[in-house]
């Protein structure tokens, strides 16, 4: 059971994910990255992780894409058109796509040999345990990471006050 | 075990949605009724005795209209967006506790689908999903003012989730746990025990900022700018029609539903009655049933209307008889959390009604800078005081 829903969600994932490459229309690439999303919550919850499945909606999901799509609509994007594209990109693409797709594949191989996959075996996917970690082991880099997105956000600000003047 | 498991799962799930599908088409009805009350007129008055079948003819109506679909519109999104929108309004459904563990015919049960350890933040994640089903199909509309209402939509949508969730994460700390069930189990004993009232911080202003929040994450009056009418059309749905433009309809009154039944849930004991039924608690539906049924006989009797001289005294005498059915003491398990939490969602959907027959619509730029500018503050400022106090007294 809890393969098959895997292999689903899986597919689905790398599915809207190629999708969101191919699409030409701004909104459709969006749509198809909330799909990657929505696919990839259903597999931290297969895996046992249910918070961080529930965060990874409403986080990227639900808010992230959301600006995503406000801004794509508030921008009124077109369809995007297709450019010649250089022979080797022509030639090269599809070989060197699948040279690095083996690559990767490998180095997992190599560096976790013994890696198997427990669906629902992961304990520390509850929100008790969650705040646990990031109150206590991870306090540093969770309070780190919070200052730099403070810091985007004031230099987002500071560059859209340059454009208004 | 297993199949047993299965079957009572599927016959509650159709029970469930019955009864919720109902309720949707009939809380159209009481809506309209409310409102027209409020403007002394009788409202829907010509299906059935006091209108009671608008609802069925409304239905009959929608499916049998011509399903138009326009030629300038983005196909998959204008069809994917009233599907999207009435699934995630009816998916948070499923983890909505109505009653206690009951027992039918050997097996017990709950009186829930399903009950998921993190109940809260899962309704909280399918309702962030819902403004997508407005603003895909706002923008696939392909039509000025429902993309200018589906931008309003979105645009509030995440702006008053922020000070909605920091009202739910208040009641949340005094609590100590995410899972629906626990929280309402938590609040048992009496009113006192509410989480609007419970020590150490009691949550009155994290109930009046969610119930604000709720009003703007339903897009309704004051703050249904999506579909202003007299500026917009109709908003988001102005290029649907037929079941699809039901579907976002219903899924409207689902959200009310949903929010409606966790305030309900968080704030207001779930179907924990106000008081121990020792002291008579239980006596209250039967009492107040009763009391409806003598009021509607008195009417009936010296009925204004001719046709009121068959149906109130009919009306009256169901509501003896349910009077009754709540005296027996093998149904007394099943039906009394059912009647308070049906009460207390009641109270609140008829606020929601209440309100928009009162109340006239924000301006754009006062509802963003209400949210910001005071909503949020206030919510924070609440947060950090829960756990202060929280973590003070235990």
């Amino acid at each position: 059971m809890d393969v098959i829903l895997f292999l689903v969600f899986a597919i689905i994932a790398v599915v809207c994910a190629i999708n969101v490459v191919v699409q030409t229309h701004p909104i459709s690439s969006a749509v198809s990255l909330i799909g990657v999303m929505g696919s990839l919550a259903i597999l931290y919850l297969l895996l046992g992780a249910e918070f961080i499945a529930a965060a990874q909606v409403i986080v990227y999901a639900g808010a992230v894409m959301v600006l995503f799509v406000f801004v794509i609509m508030l921008l009124n994007a077109g369809t995007e058109t297709r450019k010649g594209r250089s022979l080797m990109v022509q030639v090269l693409g599809v070989p060197l796509l699948i040279t690095l797709l083996g690559l990767v594949a490998f180095f997992v191989q190599r560096l976790y040999p013994q890696a198997t996959v427990h669906f629902g075996g992961f304990r520390g996917g509850t929100a008790e345990a969650i705040g646990r970690a990031l109150f206590t082991t991870f306090l540093l880099p969770f309070e780190i990471t919070s200052i730099l997105i403070l810091i985007a956000i004031v230099g987002a600000i500071v560059l859209a006050r340059k454009e208004l003047e | 075990m297993i199949d047993s498991f299965v079957v009572i799962s599927l016959i509650k799930v159709l029970v469930v949605f019955a009864v919720l599908m109902t309720t949707l088409a009939y809380l159209q009805w009481v809506e309209r009724k409310v409102i027209a009350h409020i403007q002394v007129r009788p409202g829907p008055y010509r299906v059935g005795p006091h209108g009671l079948l608008q609802p069925l003819a409304d239905v009959i109506k929608l499916i049998t209209k011509e399903d138009l679909v326009p030629p300038y519109v983005n196909k998959p999104l204008y069809l994917l967006a009233p599907f999207l929108a009435i699934t995630m309004a009816l998916l948070s459904i499923s983890v909505i506790p109505f009653g206690p563990e009951i027992k039918v015919a050997g097996y017990s049960t709950w009186m829930q689908l399903t009950d998921l350890n993190i109940g809260v933040v899962f309704v909280l994640a399918v309702s962030s999903m819902g403004v997508y089903g407005i603003a895909l199909g706002a923008w696939a509309s392909n039509n000025k003012y429902a993309l200018l209402g589906g931008l309003r939509s979105s645009a509030q949508m995440i702006s008053y989730e922020l000070p909605m969730s920091l009202a739910i994460a208040a009641p949340l700390l005094v609590s100590n746990t995410l899972s629906l069930r626990t929280l309402v189990e938590r609040q048992s004993g009496s009113i006192l025990q509410w989480n609007l009232l419970h020590g150490p911080f009691p949550q009155v202003f994290s109930f009046i900022i969610f119930v604000i929040a709720a009003f703007a994450e339903t897009n309704r009056v004051p703050f249904d700018l999506p579909e202003a009418e007299n500026e917009l059309v109709a908003g988001f749905h102005t290029e649907y029609s037929s079941m699809k433009f039901a579907s976002f309809f219903m899924a409207e009154y689902a959200n009310m539903i949903t929010v409606s039944s966790m305030a309900v849930l968080l704030f207001l004991g779930g179907w924990m009655a106000p008081w121990p039924a020792a002291y008579g608690s239980s006596l209250v539906p039967p009492l107040i049933f009763a009391i409806a049924g003598l009021i509607a006989l008195y009417h009936g009797l010296n009925y204004s209307r001719k046709r009121d001289k068959y149906t109130l005294p009919a009306f009256g005498v169901i509501f003896l008889i349910i009077a009754g059915i709540f005296l027996l003491p093998m149904v007394q398990a099943w039906l009394l959390p059912l009647f308070w939490f049906c009460a207390k969602t009641g109270a609140i959907l008829f606020a929601f009604m209440w309100i928009r027959g009162t109340l006239p619509r924000f301006r754009y730029d006062q509802l963003m800078g209400f949210t910001w500018k005071f909503l949020f503050p206030v919510a924070m400022l609440n947060l950090l005081v829960t756990g202060f106090l929280v973590a003070w007294f235990s």
